[in-house]
């Protein structure tokens, strides 16, 4: 009757969190987030949705909820560098996908921000799995700029945006080239057209030309061009990156961060060189299409050693379900370092690469993303080692606030724990 | 991520390809028939023409092994020459090892028989993943049994060699697509590239025919406006091409002439218990109701394939002697998906039934050891502990039997095929990698020597030739 209850509030509450309170973590395994070394006998405290404390432990004030880690690892959550979660609850099924902006017309303007849905099951599957911010994109299904993306937490509440239009989305390479009709030489073409006419815009020119672009596209691309706005560029191949390189210089203005990169360690010094971050994709080593030949698990690994400041994200890699994947892909690139030949990331570098690495990048780094007193408190106790395919949190906190740890999945898994029926039918069980 | 059949882009392409069909032949073949006299037999065509590469006998001892039926040896040693495996014991003495052998020193790493994916479009799918690569669905029919996997093989695939290097892959079944009912025979290949597919083709290994339930079919001919639009339909072509297979192999078996027909043989020959039904279904209730439908045409299903629900039935599949092939946590893509979770592997396990892992992916059959390994913690949070041995087994014996492949290769006993993954740390483990992997006993990857790594054609000359990947 108990499990009954406790499932029931977590399912259908989603006021059930209660307040932010003062919790001391104690006797814990801390790590910070930043690539720094765990604290082997540490603690956290954290008050009214911010870390207050985090280093060696010591001894308490009173008045704070204390909970004993004994010994096990405290992270901060996971921030997943890329996604599209809270915009699908079954991708196959249309009226629950709002990926992209379909047959709108609009492109720059559009805005996840109202879109990404706290309720969607894949929000409490994934916050189950300690992972509680995420970089939220639109997908570009039918001009290069997808619209705006949002960064947002997992939380167990109604208000999943922790920061709307965060950055604008564009798709470059082939699938840009694709899209705008099937040229490379088309696509830088109407790249710059787009910004030219955003430009135009921005000056009041009567020349605008509102066939190549509606006047809300080119309000939203005007804060790309101040530097206002980040622009995320999904580019894969070496020359794509390079020439990207290229419009950069003429653009000096735009933030770009180039997502994906499969090919990024061929040109990992002028990305370096050009201070362009990077949400690569973790695995991809397969020539999938003509600009991902010389993919390589080893390319965070080598885009890292020369200098580029790179993260984990998962695009078009199941971005709306599977945010989970992102420790075991972290865990992988430090399963390179026992692998002749392979460069990867040390345990350290690769649990930054999906904490404070993507919320660097994104701007919110000061904010999110690693256990520093100031910041949000998003916590996770885990049972073991954060990266290894065995583990699993235990407690996972968002700005403070104790999180649910139900979901969907766990329902039918209890349900079903017998597969045989009792005295009444399946349904009744629960 | 490329899900076969599985998103509206896929269908797209399909509808694309099926644009200028004619219509749709009366009998299942479109290919000419021949004459057959009632007695003549018909080799078979297409024969593997696979030879084991030479290896030499080598002893890997100090070794944790796991032997892919369950058991585990801790401080165990392995030996094997010829491409056979000859022994499988504890430690062994300096005096004890073979004069003659290789010695490698496994102490903090671990073996396992090679690992087999029972689901692999490898080939048929290849990468670069281009429009005149895919080759994994006649779209054309709803019923293709004449169609067989091996004739799409592009035995160039840059994906075999991660498969081998990354996920330890020794064998492989390569299926068609899923947009079919019926999508045609699967074909299982040893990892060894070759310059055919009959080089590749794993000597002895039964036929499979694809089979497939719910979204895909009804979607897929739905919208060309035919028969199956619903799964009500999805059954009853299904039954009616059963009949006229056991028609078929009436008129085969008469010891009259009889006109060959390449689809119905090889229905017939799922009747006669040769080919091996593999089975796309997701759901439990159309599980359910094909284990019936296979009762009423006297048939056998090997596996069901995806199988996402199969938690909600274990007790059902393990009464009919079926294995599920499934992945650790895929969900939510498809409707069909709706009600996969993590435990999945893990329940059917518990109830006695058979559980595989599979990839149905390029990149997931690099891991199939981690996807198992997530399966196995799923499980133990429920409650529910299974220890590695039996785990590796999902990978390995599991597969083999459902493939009818066991008395060759799956496990660690003598006799069997010197397939087999020296890896360099627990295989459950993130951290763990193949350090090496020998088919019939011959080192076709070594972790510390590039050498001992393969390059398709394609990669040749190519940015990126040759790296670790």
């Amino acid at each position: 009757m108990k499990r009954f209850l406790l499932a029931t509030a977590a399912m259908f509450t989603f006021a059930a969190p209660s307040h932010a309170e003062t919790v001391a973590i104690i006797n814990a395994k801390v790590v910070i987030g930043d690539g720094s070394a765990p604290i082997e006998k540490g603690m956290v405290i954290f008050d009214q949705g911010k870390i207050k404390f985090v280093g060696e432990d010591l001894a308490l004030a009173a008045g704070m909820r204390i909970i004993d880690a004994k010994g096990k690892y405290v992270t901060p959550g996971i921030f997943a560098g890329f996604s599209r979660i809270g915009l699908a609850e079954v991708d196959a099924v249309k009226g629950t996908n709002d990926k992209g902006g379909g047959k709108s017309g609009f492109s720059a303007a559009l805005d996840v921000a109202p879109a990404i849905d706290p309720f969607r099951s894949a929000i409490a599957v994934n916050r189950t799995a300690g992972v509680t911010r995420a970089v939220v994109a639109p997908e570009a299904d039918s001009k290069i700029f997808g619209g705006q993306g949002a960064i947002a937490d997992l939380g167990a509440d109604s208000s999943p945006v922790t920061k709307a239009r965060a950055f604008q989305f564009v798709e470059f390479g082939e699938g840009g080239a694709g899209l705008v009709g099937g040229s490379r030489s088309a696509l830088h073409t109407a790249f710059r057209a787009y910004l030219r006419e955003a430009q135009a815009h921005t000056s009041g020119n009567d020349a605008f030309d509102d066939d190549l672009l509606k006047m809300e596209d080119a309000k939203a691309l005007q804060s790309v061009l101040r530097g206002d706005t980040r622009l995320l560029i999904h580019v894969e191949g070496t020359n794509d990156i390079l020439r990207l390189l290229d419009l950069k210089r003429d653009y000096p203005a735009i933030k770009m961060v180039f997502v994906g990169a499969s090919e990024g360690w061929r040109a990992a010094h002028e990305i370096a060189g050009a201070g362009v971050p990077v949400i690569a994709s973790a695995l991809n080593d397969l020539p999938a299409s003509f600009e991902q030949l010389a993919a390589t698990q080893s390319n965070i690994g080598r885009m890292k050693a020369a200098g580029v400041k790179v993260a984990i994200g998962m695009i078009d890699d199941r971005d709306a379900h599977q945010l989970r994947y992102t420790a075991q892909y972290a865990g992988n690139l430090v399963s390179l370092g026992k692998l002749p030949g392979a460069k990867g990331l040390s345990w350290d570098e690769a649990f930054a690469a999906i904490t404070s690495g993507p919320a660097d990048i994104m701007g919110v780094g000061d904010r999110l993303g690693s256990l520093k007193a100031g910041k949000a408190a998003d916590v996770v106790i885990w049972d073991g080692d954060p990266l290894e395919l065995s583990s699993a949190p235990e407690a996972v906190f968002i700005d403070g606030i104790a999180q649910p740890l139900g979901n969907r999945q766990r329902r039918l898994r209890d349900r079903y724990r017998t597969p045989q029926e009792g005295t009444l039918p399946k349904a009744y069980d629960r | 991520m490329r899900l076969k059949i599985a998103l509206p882009l896929s269908v797209a392409a399909l509808a694309l390809s099926a644009c200028n069909k004619a219509e749709a032949p009366k009998t299942t073949s479109a290919v000419p028939a021949e004459k057959v006299a009632p007695a003549k037999k018909v080799d078979a065509p297409f024969a593997s023409t696979y030879k084991a590469y030479p290896g030499v006998s080598t002893v890997v001892r100090n070794v944790t092994i796991f032997d892919g039926e369950g058991g585990q040896i801790n401080n165990g040693t392995v030996y094997f020459k010829d491409g056979k495996i000859s022994a499988v014991s504890g430690p062994a003495t300096d005096a004890e090892l073979p004069a003659d052998a290789n010695i490698v020193d496994g102490t903090g790493k671990f073996v396992t028989p090679g690992i087999i994916d029972i689901h692999s479009h490898l080939g048929d799918y290849p990468s670069p993943s281009v429009e005149a690569h895919s080759d994994g669905n006649e779209a054309t029919s709803p019923t293709t049994p004449e169609v067989w996997a091996e004739h799409s093989v592009w035995p160039q695939d840059p994906g075999f060699s991660r498969a081998l290097a990354n996920g330890g892959i020794t064998s492989l079944q390569v299926l068609p697509g899923s947009a079919n009912l019926m999508g045609g025979r699967s074909v299982v290949l040893k990892n060894v590239y070759a310059r055919s597919v009959q080089g590749m083709k794993f000597p002895g290994a039964p036929y499979g025919m694809k089979m497939a339930c719910g979204e895909n079919p009804k979607r897929v001919y739905g919208q060309k406006g035919r028969m199956p639009s619903t799964r009500m339909g999805n059954l009853a072509v299904n039954r009616a091409t059963w009949i006229r297979a056991q028609e078929y192999k009436k008129k085969r078996d008469s010891g009259k002439e009889f006109t060959r027909d390449i689809g119905m043989e090889t229905l017939a020959g799922v009747l006669d218990g040769d080919i091996k039904i593999q089975n796309h279904c997701y759901r439990a209730d159309e599980m359910a109701l094909v284990l019936d439908m296979a009762k009423e045409f006297g048939y056998k299903v090997s596996t069901f394939h995806h199988a996402v629900e199969s938690y909600k039935i274990a007790d059902m599949l393990k009464e009919a002697g079926v294995c599920s092939a499934v992945w650790a946590d895929w969900w939510g893509f498809k409707m069909e998906a709706y009600d996969a979770i993590p435990e999945n592997a893990a329940l059917i396990h518990n109830a006695g039934a058979c559980t595989i892992i599979h990839s149905d992916d390029e990149n997931q059959i690099q891991r199939l050891n981690q996807e198992a390994a997530k399966a196995q913690a799923s499980g133990r949070r429920m409650g529910i502990n299974i220890p590695d041995a039996d785990v590796i087994s999902w990978l390995t014996y599991n597969p083999a039997k459902a493939l009818g492949i066991d008395a060759m290769t799956g496990s660690l006993k003598a006799g069997k095929m010197a397939d087999i993954v020296l890896w360099n740390g627990n295989p459950l483990s993130v951290y763990s990698r193949p350090d090496k992997v020998w088919v019939d006993g011959a080192l076709l990857f070594d972790s510390s020597d590039p050498k001992r790594r393969p390059v398709s054609d394609f990669e040749l000359g190519q940015p990126g030739e040759g790296d670790v990947k």
